[in-house]
């Protein structure tokens, strides 16, 4: 019963994207060969194990070809009994943004026009942390840290009730079991509702098709973390999924000099994230929204 | 079954005779669509642009990350909603004067939502994949998704804006008695709907705490408001080109008791705004930025004063208009009134209530959006995309309504041939 089900829903969609793609013939000749091939993919959770193989091979065919690299990618699940969190320490962070640039070259953004970066350092005054009206995102002092200011490094803050799963019209976006907030990129229409939701500003666009010189690729890829995106899709930070999975830290984690950044597993009491939590001042950016962010910002002490 | 095929019949011939009716014009009428047709061009061949870069090809970013197109798809839907100001007066309490021209509303109606849901695909990065949004076909996030939400009500409410104008339509062609228990219930349906569709796209905005500019739920009433004031502003000045130019008969009265209505609602979103106002202003809290953006200017960025401004002295010298009677009952002011309407409303619940949501950003980022020129250019396309529909549909309602094109007209004409063809050959 299930199985007829499946394939009169099957039926139906195939039809009616045959019926849409012929009335579209004008748009149609401008895709590209890539964006022709993926049309009738199918969202990546409702994939069989065998779509699965499909699609990875496609892609690094694809990858193969464009960056003239073999790709490893992913599609590994949530390890079980993990549920991950994030620790920062703000009296550390000295704003030299090298977690930013280590997150571009780990998850392969685009370089340049635009260059996307999931993480934003604020600098603020001295006596600001929760308006950030007055902070500067542009800072570029020939030093840090600079006197009078403080830093707060923003991502996606992986919220246990997040606003921008809860607008997708289209199911493009979904918490996983390990916690991790994923985009299926080739499931999102673009639509950027997810961006208005986000208080944060963890989401980021594509707005052109994304640029990564051959040299600085990395090859080593996560199918809802890091593989290469297309334009006018939605992306965000996923804790480093690629890595995560594998137990390892995420980029930022490693890149950061001074030891401002904490990674762990929520569910595991010895973990150094529950030590946090358990023994520092924590506080959650924008908590009276509700939104129940993973990503624990601390003071020494 | 053997009516269903009577009725498909009657359709397919209506609809034949219908597109002779809409290829035949004057020489203005050519002009005008031709006009418009060359407008659609250039607004698709701008748009086949954007889509190939990306949507790059347009001043929006990650701060500002909806702009013009959102503003005119808000826009629109209440314009749209603004058709059920005709319908309650007409079906419900039976008021002659709007009797006689709600079908013409009806259509504005459909032809606002087309445009309205052009501008939402417009927007959309991935046009290609709008499918995924389908129901049954895609993914749809009904009905957690209020965007999920918004395509199933104007969807709904362009069916029934175009099944219940075209039913009549085809019934008064044939000079047949509508059959009212089949048409009523679906009327009586585009009433509710018509509040639903604009409800919808304000809890669209509402329901996001990211956004304190838009998390007031006084959001709403505030659209619902406004909307009752553009939609049938621009009704109004429609059906006075509309008598002009055809030999319809449009009576002063039914355009009067529109303006009527106009006065209230025009009461009540200044109110509703004011309410706004005051709350933001005595507050004085963080979430006071955007409307001092809008307002004043934040930290020299200023650049949607000189428009809101413009708006609200527009919006209210409108509102002093429709609010005497002798303004108000004199064309030339009543039309005056209504483009200040027109146009306020458009910068007010357009760029004005959609860039401040972005501005600052969540992060407290100022970015000043402008749309480009490009942007300008779709919205102009779609703009003229709906006028063309509107035209066409008029083409054909109106002869309809003042009797010169029936179903006795076509039958006449065939057997008037028919005898001189006997004539000839005899």
């Amino acid at each position: 019963m299930q199985n007829k089900k499946y394939t009169r829903r099957e039926f139906i969609r195939n039809l009616s994207v045959t019926a849409l793609g012929g009335m579209a013939i004008p748009l149609l000749s401008s895709c590209t060969k890539e964006e022709a091939e993926d049309f009738l993919q199918k969202h990546f959770r409702e994939m069989t194990e065998e779509d699965k193989k499909r699609v990875i091979s496609k892609l690094e065919q694809r990858y193969l070809q464009k960056y003239g690299r073999k790709f490893q990618i992913s599609t590994k699940e949530a390890v079980p009994e993990t549920f991950w969190g994030y620790g920062l320490e703000l009296s550390r962070c000295i704003g030299c943004r090298r977690c930013v640039y280590a997150c571009v070259k780990e998850n392969n953004h685009s370089r340049h026009d635009p260059q996307l970066q999931w993480i934003r350092v604020l600098r603020l005054k001295r006596g600001n942390l929760i308006n950030l009206e007055n902070s500067e995102h542009y800072y570029a002092p020939d030093l840090v840290p600079e006197k009078g200011f403080i830093y707060l490094p923003v991502q996606c803050q992986q919220c246990q009730n997040p606003p921008c799963v809860k607008v997708c019209p289209v199911h493009a976006t979904w918490q996983e079991p390990d916690g991790i907030v994923v985009v299926d990129y080739n499931w999102c229409i673009g639509c950027r509702y997810c961006i208005a939701a986000c208080p944060y500003k963890g989401r980021v666009f594509n707005w052109a098709e994304p640029n990564i010189p051959k040299e600085e690729i990395n090859p080593s890829v996560h199918y809802l973390g890091n593989r290469p995106r297309m334009k006018c899709a939605v992306e965000k930070c996923t804790f480093c999924i690629q890595r995560v999975r594998s137990g390892r830290y995420p980029a930022c984690v490693e890149a950061c000099p001074t030891g401002t950044r904490k990674f762990g597993n929520l569910l595991d009491p010895d973990s150094e994230i529950r030590y946090i939590i358990d023994r520092k001042r924590v506080f959650r950016l924008k908590e009276d929204l509700g939104t129940e962010p993973k990503f624990y910002y601390f003071f020494e002490a | 079954m053997e009516k269903l095929r009577e009725t498909l019949n009657e359709t397919w011939h209506f609809y034949k005779k219908t597109l002779i009716l809409v290829a035949q014009g004057s020489k203005a009428y050519y002009g005008w669509c031709f006009l418009l047709l060359a407008i659609i061009i250039v607004g698709f061949l701008s748009y086949l642009k954007q889509h190939e870069v990306g949507l790059i090809a347009t001043n929006m970013n990650d701060q500002v990350s909806w702009g013009l197109y959102i503003a005119n798809f808000t826009y629109l839907v209440g314009a749209a909603a603004a058709a059920v100001l005709l319908v309650i007066p007409s079906y419900v309490y039976h008021f002659k004067p709007i009797k006689e021209i709600v079908i013409l509303g009806e259509l504005f109606a459909a032809s606002s939502i087309i445009m309205a849901i052009l501008f939402v695909m417009v927007d959309l990065g991935r046009i290609d994949r709008f499918w995924h949004m389908i129901p049954f076909v895609g993914s749809m996030n009904f009905p957690q998704s209020l965007l999920a939400w918004d395509v199933l009500a104007l969807n709904g409410y362009l069916f029934l804006n175009l099944l219940i104008p075209i039913y009549l339509l085809v019934k008064f062609y044939y000079h047949k008695e509508p059959n009212w228990k089949f048409i009523l219930p679906f009327i009586l349906l585009s009433i509710p709907m018509a509040v639903a569709i604009h409800t919808v796209t304000a809890f669209l905005y509402n329901g996001l705490p990211a956004r304190p500019f838009w998390n007031a739920s006084i959001l709403a009433p505030r659209f619902l408001a406004s909307a009752f004031c553009s939609g049938p502003a621009i009704i109004i000045i429609i059906f006075q080109i509309i008598r002009k130019i055809s030999s319809i008969k449009i009576e002063d009265g039914a355009l009067f008791k529109i303006s009527e209505l106009i006065a209230y609602a025009m009461f009540l979103n200044l109110f509703l705004l004011s309410a706004e106002l005051y709350k933001e202003y005595y507050s004085q809290t963080v979430h006071i930025a955007a409307f001092r953006y809008l307002f004043e200017g934040l930290h020299g960025h200023n650049q949607l004063v000189p428009w809101i401004w413009a708006a609200m002295t527009m919006n209210v010298i409108a509102f002093i208009i429709f609010l005497i009677p002798q303004t108000r009952k004199r064309l030339a002011t009543l039309n005056l009134g209504c483009l200040l309407i027109i146009i306020g409303v458009w910068i007010e619940k357009g760029p004005g209530f959609v860039i401040p949501g972005f501005v600052p950003d969540p992060l407290g980022e100022i970015f000043e959006y402008i749309p480009n020129s490009l942007e300008l250019m779709v919205s102009f396309g779609i703009w003229a995309t709906g006028l063309l529909i509107f035209t066409l549909l008029m083409k054909v309602a109106i002869p309809i309504e003042t009797g010169k094109f029936t179903h006795t007209e076509y039958e006449e004409k065939i057997s008037a041939f028919k005898t001189l063809l006997k004539k000839s050959i005899g």
